[in-house]
């Protein structure tokens, strides 16, 4: 990640003892109040206080309130450089009181057996959940479906780079291609599932399946066949994001000076050539980003499969996301749900650091 | 008439044979790629105003093979034979409806008046929280892109059930900010960095605080790419499933919701569902049309360093 300039400023600010003190005061004098108010919230939820709590909101409100006096502190205790500080302190308190707290919190929840509609709370369970998991064919199922999900995602590189070459060439009328290939990006996935998944691949009326007939598929299903189901799901999924890559190549295509590819030509480079000799690798670090979002993306494929097939036929369409939501919503167990979610997450940041420390030896290659 | 005296040469003929053969199959596919993307937005569009037999039937092109009838949008409330009665269909449609926009716009804002100021902050000063530097800080932001929302799906149920924010917009919105916090920094920091820091520098000699300077000299100019950022997240957060199904049962409910629980029960009405689903995606149809240079310019900024 480049840096840009910096802005370089001196401030000369004069803060007293008294003001220091201040600061301070103001930043643990509402620590304690958060402390108190979590302990209030955790005393009077297990029932030592006589007084009936309906929820743990002060425990928030109280958080805010340090939130927000940690942001006045800055100010006090650091005059200039406190004001600096404030551009980035809100994000930061933001995502944290948003990521890392849940996060613990889902450590602790994936070992413990917790059905939410049961009338009995969490219960510590070890490594039971981790048992179960290892024992659980369906979820190694859908693992290994992400893995051809994944795989999915050259076949669109392809067709996105093929369209974008296309678009970034001299063609009439561009703005209203440009217009019409965005437009499956801006579609919910609940919606295309609709659309595409009910109701165009419907076997008697839909007109994908009569255009399949007329092609000669005597019998079109696209969702019985465990195969063709995936196949299915994958393209419904491609058509979203194929022009999102498009896009993004589309940019670092038009970003590429023109008398490059023109010196290609003069020294009698034919056009398939100056593609795999100039054009392509030109375009390595632009195709590498789109293909690591789209990774991203695709590592979160859920919604079209929960409407269309929810994982059938047999859990050969299920994403992991879908099956952990089927998941809970038949048996309502967080627990188990939980350690799945964190084991997917520890994949996926290990898979994703191995592909990124590759792709960084393989474009600086040390010798 | 004179006898033509120069002629082409065969092979500068060939030549352009095989350009218009070019041209043809460029525009071949150009036009198949439209079709395949515009073909089922056009199909729900008239399904919309299908009757079954046109259904059944398999007709396409309105006022050719069938005659549109409203009984789609009768169903929501939506016809104009209904405009002006009391329905009950299209409270409930307008109750989603405002629930969505509400939740994705006051999310796009927040995500983008945050993320604006963190990506200005990281493109300008050095920070040293702790053992984190200005690296290290992007990378903490930038890092939340990879994170599954499942991961944190499960989590949240439960603490939103003890902070009894479960099937509020406040819940919602909170989450949904946080899942286009990352992709806004992303967008806004390449923004801040083409800007010259030269402006800033000269805005403080003259004796506006940073503060002032932020707001005055760099936002303005930094104003088209907080526009795309918030345009993406718009979409993003418009189109958002999988929360929404899971956090929200009946006051909060939003639009993708709404339609994915139509999906099962509604069977073969189709004039209904298409109905139901056109008036789900026409908002962001338009806001594609219309604004769609500045949502490119949101999916190049980190594509091209």
């Amino acid at each position: 990640m480049s840096q840009g300039d910096l802005l370089h400023v001196v401030t000369g600010d004069d803060i007293g003892e008294r003001r220091r003190f201040i600061g301070k005061a103001l930043i643990w004098g509402s620590f304690a109040v958060v402390v108190a108010a979590f302990s209030w919230c955790a005393l009077a939820q297990t029932g030592y206080l006589a007084w009936e709590l309906a929820n743990w909101r002060p425990a928030l409100y109280a958080y805010l309130l340090w939130a927000t006096c940690l942001c006045i502190a800055q100010v006090v205790l650091h005059g200039e450089q406190g004001k600096r500080t404030l551009f980035v302190l809100p994000a930061t308190l933001f995502v944290v009181a948003m990521v890392i707290f849940p996060l613990i919190f889902a450590l602790t929840l994936a070992f413990s057996n917790w059905n939410l509609s049961a009338f009995e709370g969490p219960r510590f369970n070890g490594f039971d959940n981790v048992r179960q998991m290892w024992t659980d064919p369906f979820y190694w199922n859908a693992l290994k479906n992400m893995v051809y999900y994944t795989l999915a995602i050259l076949v669109e590189y392809s067709i996105a780079f093929g369209l974008a070459l296309i678009m970034a060439s001299q063609i009439r009328a561009r703005k209203f291609f440009r217009v019409a290939f965005l437009m499956p990006l801006m579609l919910s996935p609940v919606a295309v599932s609709w659309m595409v998944g009910k109701s165009m691949l419907e076997i008697r009326f839909g007109p994908i399946s009569r255009l399949a007939r007329w092609l000669g598929w005597d019998r079109p299903s696209f969702f019985g066949d465990p195969e063709i189901a995936r196949l299915t799901i994958m393209i419904m999924d491609a058509w979203t994001f194929i022009p999102f890559m498009m896009i993004m190549l589309l940019a670092g295509l038009q970003a590429i000076p023109r008398d490059i590819q023109e010196a290609a030509r003069v020294d009698g480079a034919s056009g398939w050539r100056s593609f795999w000799e100039v054009t392509f690798p030109l375009m390595l670090p632009v195709s590498l980003t789109a293909i690591l979002i789209r990774i991203i993306f695709k590592l979160k494929l859920a919604d079209i499969i929960i409407n269309v097939t929810s994982g059938g036929p047999g859990g050969a369409t299920d994403s992991v996301t879908s099956f952990i939501f089927r998941e809970y919503r038949d048996r309502s167990n967080v627990g188990y749900g939980t350690l799945l979610a964190i084991v997917y997450l520890v994949l996926i940041v290990v898979a994703i650091t191995v592909f990124m420390k590759a792709v960084d030896r393989w474009m600086n290659p040390r010798y | 008439m004179a006898e033509q005296i120069f002629y082409d040469h065969s092979s500068d003929l060939s030549h352009k044979a095989k350009w218009y053969a070019g041209r043809v199959a460029v525009y071949g596919i150009l036009i198949f790629w439209t079709v395949v993307c515009l073909f089922p937005i056009y199909w729900t569009v008239t399904t919309s105003f299908k009757l079954a037999p046109n259904v059944m039937q398999g007709h396409m092109i309105p006022f050719v093979d069938f005659w549109p009838a409203w009984k789609g949008w009768d169903s929501l409330g939506l016809s104009p034979r209904l405009a002006g009665q009391e329905s009950t269909v299209r409270e409930e449609f307008l109750k989603r409806f405002t629930n969505s926009a509400i939740t994705s716009v006051s999310a796009s804002v927040l995500a983008v008046v945050l993320g604006s100021l963190a990506a200005y902050g990281l493109s300008r000063f050095r920070y040293k929280f702790g053992f984190m530097r200005n690296p290290d800080i992007s990378f903490f932001f930038l890092s939340q892109l990879i994170l599954p929302p499942v991961v944190l799906a499960l989590p949240f149920l439960v603490l939103y059930r003890s902070l009894d924010l479960l099937d509020t917009r406040i819940g919602l919105i909170l989450l949904y900010t946080l899942t286009v916090l990352p992709i806004v920094i992303w967008i806004m920091r390449d923004q801040f960095q083409s800007i010259p820091v030269e402006l800033e520098e000269a805005a403080l000699v003259d004796g506006l605080s940073i503060w002032q300077a932020f707001l005055t000299i760099v936002m303005p100019i930094a104003l088209p790419g907080m526009v795309a950022a918030f345009i993406l997240s718009l979409v993003l957060t418009w189109n958002e499933y999988f929360f929404a199904a899971l956090l929200t049962s009946t006051d909060a409910k939003t639009l993708p919701v709404m339609v994915a629980s139509q999906t099962g029960s509604q069977g073969i009405n189709w004039w209904a569902m298409a109905a139901l689903s056109t008036a789900a995606i026409v908002p962001l149809i338009i806001i594609g049309v219309v604004l769609e240079r500045f949502i490119i310019k949101g999916m190049a900024a980190g594509a091209v360093k």
